[in-house]
């Protein structure tokens, strides 16, 4: 038993050394295509970078966070890479009218991890608002790129972001300075595009200083039929009494697997909300860290999954209440239909001394089939007394005497239960603080359940 | 328009009906009486289809068409009403979303087209007059957060958006107050057409008070022990049930 | 003023008495109570002046043979203990659990020390040295049948020996077992042998292994098919020896359509080493069985500076192999310095139920991390988990627990409720819940909440003449009988004395 443990052991030592070994080779001999072809900002970081993610490797199952996941695996298979900014053949305003109805947004595009600047949305932002290309950007100003670049995204700690650090060469960046609101809300659309199984590691940076407002719809998708690998690291710095809202929107397709680091950190007063939405994907693992590090801080994290045939969603958050007055809710909702796999993993830390902290999770799943699972794992851990802390946690299925109650009534049993499910997940769509983007939402949530969205074919948002 | 014959019904392997005979024509009014567990729910339930009940033996027909082999949503589509004891709390399902499938499967199911949007609302607000429902209540989720007399005139108003043939009253009356228990009797009485029949099952007297049963059943472990004119149900108000358990035993 | 006073006193734990006393004097009456809880601190913190044979410390496989050797044991046991010291050897101690553990060293301690040995062969009552028998009747556990707490039958376990077991020839006319399992290795081997291990191998994990490398002494139990068991039996476990581990290993086997109900107390004197506690208990539940398992944990928990105590690494399990059978855990977890431990369930059987209920007190640097395991594998399982953890001090509370609804477990049922109560700003309360369902037709819930005592309550009392620290006595009490109300009469009188003993000197 324990010798085969440690062949186990063993075999998996090889194998994840295949799975890094290929990535450090990548770096050792392109280091210098990549950082000819990225800021001198962004590359600063890439050497100590490396030497993290030589040091760490890919994260393990062993590794409480990565329980449900196997990462390395998902970075054995070989990809392309497009280190030396190969012009991609598209132009995406003509491939996806994406606008949302009723929505007027400015739209921008970022295909594979290029911003892409040749057709940018008329209409001007406010003043003093940045908004672009992370490289392009971080030449421009590089003084405040770097004093922001990296610092929450934090090498040391985890082999994906160390690695996204290590070769990420673009991606998207937003700064809102002082007091300024931007009233329209953005729209970034993330575009996977290549002839190839390929890889893409996007960067995205926004900085709202005190008192911004701003508002970010960010969308994935996956044009073409072959294996996409995306890593994103998302740095958020919410200045005192800012307020920004992201909705991350995933429809990609079976073959896709996205792995995103999202860091949020929040100054008194300000106000933020995450709501990352998974429609349709292939493996997904989201990692959210929310640090609240002023008083009055308030974060709203949440989730939503609608899975089927083989797909995985593994969320993994971590709320930090580093300082008192603070407040949390998280509500996490899953439907999972055939084979599908399900993990909800979130930790709220209360910190000594973190008093009149208000905490509330919630994680809600629904399991169609014998084959679908789910792991949920729900953590308070808590040092300061005068907190209002709580979990709920519950897996089933859907409630029986409606389903009765809506029969009587002469709601055939098939459409009672799509009512249901529509019902459980728009509870997290309703917290969307984009009534355009709800209305839109409720009706691509009900062509999913639908079936009528097996695939995303372009973008689907305007294929309505 | 019902015709029960010889109904049997278990729950979990238990039989609670044991031989039901009933016949309602249409325009009628019977009102079925009983003590705690003698089987007026079961039977309410067993007639609109609920999954956990088993029919063991015996027939129903509905305006002759057989009842039992039916999905609960046809034989709703058909004409059956059901006024739940319990109405189920539904979050997240808002009362017109809900009302508008349900009123429009009714129509597909009689090969009538969808109501309009407008339409739709214009009917809403005709029969939310009905039982004096509350806007307010008419846009929130189904049930959720009534208090208990709201849910019982939700149930009517529903009653009217459907117009059922035939409508079950289940202890309609339970947890009402007077003032509530008025407003949801004139409801179905205003409802009440000569065309169309209703089934109250009831503990006590006072419902029929206000909606006027022309037969009365008294039901006992089972089975109808006793069926008479309106006077019976005063009878039962002023005795209570024990004269006819004794009456059966003797 | 009430903030400012509570800073005060939390920067001075060790003043707290002294404060609260001085209060009452200069703003009320002095209060009998408080004071009487003041001055009860750990009331079983004596040492027991007996000749107690103590082989040397260290662990090797000489030890284990030394242990079974004077244990008379057959062969096979010998085996079994050697083939867990082996894997006990390649294992590392787990470090999942959030508790910070000193290094141990596992050679300083002595792993067997026998108070009884003067006397040799069986015992009766003429035969147990009266210091014993005295050590118990201080412990309030009388070992004379005539004046033993009517309808408890008693196994007292002092260090590595069963000291008596009361009441057995009472049982035994029912056929029911209820002895120290190393007469049960002698008189039911075969029994033993069928079920020893079988609901815990010991490779299950690190002090499982070293419990079956060098288990001494623990009660063996045997209900046989359809005997309701007459009276409660009731395994009380005290340290004494200096330096030494205790490792008792209780049995339990309820045959079909059996019930038993099973209480364990435990305590040890205070001493400013620590002590190390690694016992397993395996409970077998058959066909439309059921067991009642209580335990009253009062180990020593250490001074309030956090020297001393017993560390203590259960592993606890049961199985409900039998169709419609039924296992409850109930623990009231006050003592220890450090506590490890999931009282756990596997439902197997059709229908089988179980249920946890846990109230775990920790204070002054005290750390526990406790919570259970339900494994649901049968069809139609259903079980209830309320666990309620009350920190204060310096000290660090976990919950953990595991709910996984294996493929085949339809209509699996599940619900958890985890609170923690806080008093004081320094102390901790986690909760790490584990869901893993396979089968959808279960139905799993898990709500959890953690909050202090309301100044408004305290206020509430405070002004109908009840002091602070008898009113946060009231409040816990209240909170914690739930799973009070779960306990046997006569623990849950003792557990509820307990609590406010734990919690003195707590008052936020």
């Amino acid at each position: 038993m324990k010798e085969k443990d440690s062949e186990e052991d063993n075999h998996k030592k090889v194998r994840m050394m295949k799975a890094e070994q290929q990535y450090i080779d990548l770096f050792t001999q392109c280091e210098d295509m990549i950082n000819g072809h990225s800021a001198e900002v962004m590359s600063r970081l890439r050497r100590q970078a490396f030497a993290d993610f030589c040091r760490l490797g890919f994260p393990t199952r062993k590794q409480e966070r990565y329980k449900y996941t196997d990462m390395a695996k998902l970075f054995e298979p070989d990809y392309g890479l497009n280190l030396n900014r190969l012009d991609i053949p598209v132009n995406p305003y003509e491939v996806f009218r994406c606008d949302v109805p009723n929505m007027s947004t400015a739209l921008y595009f970022v295909v594979n991890d290029a911003f892409y600047n040749r057709a940018l949305p008329k209409g001007h932002l406010p003043e003093g608002v940045i908004l672009g290309s992370l490289k392009e950007m971080a030449e421009l100003y590089p003084e405040l790129v770097a004093k922001y670049y990296g610092k929450l995204a934090d090498t040391s700690k985890d082999g994906i972001v160390a690695l996204n650090t290590m070769l990420a060469q673009d991606g998207f960046f937003l700064y809102v300075p002082k007091g300024v609101v931007v009233e329209k809300p953005l729209q970034l659309v993330n575009i996977l595009r290549a002839d190839v199984n390929f890889m893409a590691n996007r960067r995205v940076l926004i900085i709202l200083e005190e008192g911004a407002q701003a508002k970010l719809l960010v969308c994935d998708h996956a044009m073409n039929s072959v294996d996409f690998l995306a890593t994103q690291v998302i740095e958020v710095y919410a200045g005192a009494g800012s307020a920004f809202d992201l909705y991350e929107l995933e429809e990609t397709h079976n073959a896709t697997v996205r792995c995103s680091n999202l860091f949020v950190q929040q100054e008194a007063d300000s106000n933020v909300m995450l709501n990352g939405m998974t429609l349709h994907n292939g493996i997904t693992r989201n990692t959210t860290e929310v640090t609240l590090t002023g008083r009055g801080a308030e974060i709203s994290l949440l989730g939503m999954a609608i899975e089927d045939k083989q797909q995985r969603v593994d969320n993994n958050t971590f709320i930090d209440h580093a300082v008192p007055d603070c407040k949390s809710y998280e509500l996490f909702k899953y439907v999972l239909d055939d084979s599908a796999v399900g993990a909800f993993a979130g930790k709220v830390l209360v910190r000594e001394g973190a008093q009149h902290t208000s905490s509330q999770q919630t994680n809600r799943n629904l399991c169609a089939t014998r084959e679908a699972h789910m792991y949920t794992q729900p953590q308070l851990e808590i040092y300061a007394d005068d907190v209002k802390c709580s979990h709920g946690a519950t897996i089933g299925q859907l409630n029986e005497n409606a389903l009765f109650y809506m029969q009587q009534r002469g709601i055939p049993q098939k459409e009672a239960r799509l009512l249901l499910m529509f019902a459980f997940v728009n509870e997290v769509i309703d917290e969307i603080r984009l009534e355009a983007l709800k209305d839109r939402l409720h009706r691509l949530v009900e062509k999913r359940f639908r079936g009528e969205l097996n695939k995303c074919q372009g973008c689907t948002l305007c294929k309505e | 328009m019902l015709e029960i014959k010889d109904l049997h019904a278990d729950i979990n392997g238990k039989e609670i009906l044991k031989g039901i005979n009933l016949s309602v024509k249409a325009g009628e009014v019977h009102a079925i009486m009983g003590p705690n567990g003698s089987g007026k729910s079961t039977l309410s339930n067993v007639l609109v289809g609920h999954p956990s009940y088993e029919v063991t033996k015996g027939t129903v027909t509905f305006e002759g068409k057989d009842l039992l082999t039916m999905s609960p949503e046809d034989r709703s589509h058909e004409g059956l009403f059901l006024s739940f004891q319990y109405p189920v709390e539904i979050p997240g399902v808002s009362m017109v979303n809900f009302m508008r499938t349900a009123v429009n499967e009714q129509r597909k199911y009689k090969g009538l087209p969808a109501l309009s949007a407008s339409e739709f609302l214009k009917l809403m607000r005709e029969k939310r007059a009905v039982v004096e429902l509350d806007t307010k209540l008419a846009n929130r989720s189904v049930n959720e957060g009534f208090s208990g007399g709201e849910k019982k005139r939700n149930e009517i108003f529903q009653m009217a958006m459907l117009e059922p043939k035939l409508s079950i009253l289940d202890e309609t009356d339970s947890g009402l107050d007077i003032d509530a228990l008025r407003i949801v009797a004139e409801g179905v009485n205003k409802l009440k057409t000569p065309e169309t029949s209703v089934l109250v099952i009831t503990h006590y007297q006072r419902l029929l008070d206000y909606i006027k049963p022309d037969v009365v059943h008294v039901l006992y472990n089972g089975r109808i022990v006793k069926t008479a004119g309106p006077e019976l149900a005063l009878e039962l108000e002023e005795k209570g049930y024990d004269w006819i358990k004794k009456e059966l035993e003797d | 003023m009430q903030n400012n006073n509570k800073s005060e006193r939390l920067a001075e734990p060790y003043e707290v008495e002294e404060k609260s006393a001085q209060k009452g004097v200069t703003e009320e009456e002095p209060n009998k109570l408080i004071k009487q809880i003041a001055q009860e601190k750990y009331k079983y913190g004596f040492t027991t002046d007996v000749h107690t044979e103590v082989i040397e410390r260290g662990l090797n496989e000489d030890t284990v043979r030394l242990i079974s050797a004077k244990k008379n044991e057959p062969e096979w046991l010998l085996e079994f203990r050697l083939k867990a010291f082996r894997y006990w050897q390649t294992m590392e101690m787990p470090t999942w659990a959030h508790l910070t553990i000193p290094e141990i060293d596992y050679q300083a301690i002595s792993y067997y020390a026998d108070p009884t040995v003067k006397k040799k062969g069986p015992k009766s009552m003429d035969e147990v040295d009266p210091e014993l028998i005295k050590t118990f009747d201080k412990l309030g556990i009388p070992l004379e049948e005539r004046m033993a707490l009517s309808g408890v039958a008693v196994d007292a376990v002092m260090d590595s020996i069963s000291v008596k077991t009361t009441f057995k020839e009472t049982l035994m006319e029912k056929g029911i077992i209820f002895c120290s399992i190393s007469e049960a290795v002698r008189e039911h081997p075969d029994l033993v042998k069928k079920y020893l291990g079988s609901v815990v191998p010991y490779r299950d994990n690190f002090f499982a292994a070293l419990n079956s490398a060098v288990f001494s002494d623990g009660s063996f139990v045997y209900i046989p098919k359809g005997t309701r068991c007459p009276m409660e039996l009731s395994t009380y476990f005290r340290i004494n020896a200096a330096n030494t581990g205790q490792f008792e290993r209780t049995l339990i086997v309820a045959d079909d359509d059996s019930y038993v109900s099973y209480l364990e107390g435990c305590t040890a004197p205070m001493r400013d080493e620590n002590q190390l506690h690694a016992a397993i208990v395996e409970i077998v539940v058959l066909d439309r069985a059921e067991v009642k398992y209580s335990t009253v944990q009062n180990w020593y928990p250490g001074d309030a500076e956090g020297k001393g105590g017993v560390y203590n690494f259960v592993t606890k399990r049961g199985h409900c192999r039998g169709v419609d059978s039924k296992l409850s855990w109930t623990q009231v977890e006050t003592g220890s310095a450090i506590t490890w431990k999931y009282p756990s369930c596997i439902l197997g059987g059709d229908n089988s139920q179980a249920e946890f209920y846990s109230v775990a007190v920790t204070n002054n640097y005290q750390q526990a991390d406790t919570g259970t395991k339900m494994i649901h594998i049968g069809k139609n399982t259903s079980s209830t988990i309320i666990s309620k953890g009350i920190s204060a001090g310096k000290s660090q509370n976990s919950y953990r627990g595991l709910v996984r609804v294996a493929e085949k477990a339809d209509n699996a049922r599940n619900y958890s409720q985890c609170d923690s109560l806080l008093l004081g700003s320094q102390c901790g309360a986690h909760t790490f819940p584990y869901m893993d369902i396979h089968n959808e037709t279960a139905i799993v819930e898990h709500e959890a909440t953690t909050s202090k005592i309301s100044e408004d309550q305290l206020f509430y009392c405070n002004q109908r003449g009840i002091p602070t620290e008898d009113a946060i006595g009231l409040i816990v009490n209240g909170y914690a009988k739930e799973v009070l109300n779960k306990l046997p009469m006569e623990f849950a009188v003792e557990a509820q004395k307990l609590l406010a003993v734990s919690l003195e000197g707590s008052v936020g």
